[in-house]
């Protein structure tokens, strides 16, 4: 059970394994605040559209199933985007348009498809947390790497007397200005990219090594 | 804004895939080689330019007039899917040929965001019709520009050696980022500059 839960967070990470549902994540990754709106955002929709397809999956007629998957994903984007223009007009101002485009995210009608469509309730529920989840944290540690190098701040929620901005000294006053724009989000997810493969690559010449140390030798 | 503005908006300035990364997916996957990223250019182009028309008559006719515009997602991504069903199914009637070019990606261009993209962002700007139109094209050839460049790139890399863990997708995400630089270049003073 914990599995269906975990996979979306390191084994099938949306971001970096099967690079799903990039577009968001490199448009907004441009401060932490953003990372942290998008990422709610996408676990609500993702939440409520594989239980809602979960649930109707008896009555949608096979041939028509992926128009009605987008238009359940499509309720879903709108109550966010309602939402977010009402309580968190400063966030949706920043997500823009991209809040609207959850709805083509590849992640969400993916996971529908290949997921909340065959499934029990109860397992889709945990699918759609662990892939939200996942994608969340992805997008927060590319979001960091950008603000932190590009900006020399970390921008977090303002709670009262605190802003929500912390200056990172030696950076904020001579930042890496190229990764907080457009061309470092392209960067810095194939930076990322190119690491997870390295380590994949580790762990699999290790477990060779483990099982037969002759073998390993001439592989790696 | 003028047309000519709007054009060098969509291509150059705010390019959908290196300054806005909207169309990302196909850009990665359907970069391989430069006749697959021809067409795939060519049917965004025209998807782009239909369903940026297609959503703005819905919105200023039908969303609008019965003050229901929080309903422009679903309807707006209801129409892409149909039109994209729709021009196949003409493509595939009229023209075979073009059909065999295309007929593969234009599924793929449902869910491409840039469609989605270019309709709310045409809405967004308050353009009126020719100007959406106009829009959609322009945006679908900064795809296709964008497009085939990284494909005749990535066609050299195929034959250069390259570390093997950055092999494949984070060598193209490198190599697009150091596009999305020089296109940088391309900024509000240089639009500026030349319509004044």
């Amino acid at each position: 059970m914990y599995s269906e839960f975990s996979k979306g967070i390191f084994k099938e990470n949306p971001i970096f394994i099967i690079l799903l549902g990039l577009c968001p994540a490199l448009a907004v990754s441009t401060q932490v605040v953003n990372a942290l709106g998008m990422g709610a955002g996408v676990i609500f929709v993702l939440l409520g559209s594989e239980i809602f397809i979960s649930l109707l999956k008896d009555f949608i007629p096979e041939r028509i199933r992926i128009p009605s998957f987008i238009v359940i994903i499509a309720s879903f984007v709108t109550i966010v985007d309602l939402v977010m223009q009402a309580y968190a007009p400063s966030l949706s101002r920043n997500l823009g348009v991209f809040v609207q485009l959850i709805v083509v995210n590849c992640i969400i009608l993916g996971r529908a498809e290949a997921f909340a469509s065959k499934r029990k309730l109860r397992e889709s529920l945990l699918d759609a947390l662990g892939m939200g989840v996942g994608f969340t944290l992805a997008l927060l540690l590319i979001s960091a790497i950008r603000e932190i190098l590009g900006s020399g701040t970390i921008t977090l929620i303002a709670v009262g007397g605190f802003d929500g901005v912390i200056l990172i000294p030696g950076l904020s006053s001579q930042p890496a200005r190229v990764l907080a724009l457009a061309p470092g989000a392209l960067l810095v997810i194939g930076f990322l990219k190119a690491l997870f493969n390295w380590l994949e690559m580790r762990k699999a010449s290790r477990t060779v090594w483990a099982a037969d140390p002759s073998a390993a030798g001439g592989a790696s | 804004m003028s047309y000519i503005g709007i054009i060098i908006t969509f291509v150059f300035i705010n390019n959908f895939i290196l300054a806005q990364f909207l169309g990302l997916c196909p850009f990665i996957g359907v970069s391989r080689n430069t006749d697959s990223a021809v067409g795939m250019g060519f049917a965004v182009i025209f998807v782009m330019s239909m369903a940026s028309l297609a959503t703005w008559a819905v919105y200023r006719l039908i969303l609008v007039p019965l003050h229901i515009e929080y309903l422009q997602t679903i309807s707006f991504i209801l129409i892409i899917a149909a039109l994209v069903q729709l021009v196949e199914m003409v493509i595939m009637k009229i023209s075979p040929p073009l059909y065999k070019a295309l007929g593969i990606y234009l599924p793929l261009i449902t869910t491409n965001c840039a469609v989605l993209g270019i309709a709310l962002i045409a809405v967004r700007s308050d353009y009126n019709a020719l100007e959406s139109f106009v829009a959609g094209i322009a945006a679908g050839i900064g795809f296709l520009l964008a497009i085939v460049v990284m494909s005749t790139i990535r066609e050299r890399l195929d034959k250069e050696w390259v570390p093997k863990p950055f092999r494949g997708v984070p060598i193209s995400f490198i190599t697009a980022g150091l596009m999305a630089l020089a296109f940088m270049a391309f900024d509000k003073a240089l639009l500026k500059n030349l319509i004044g």
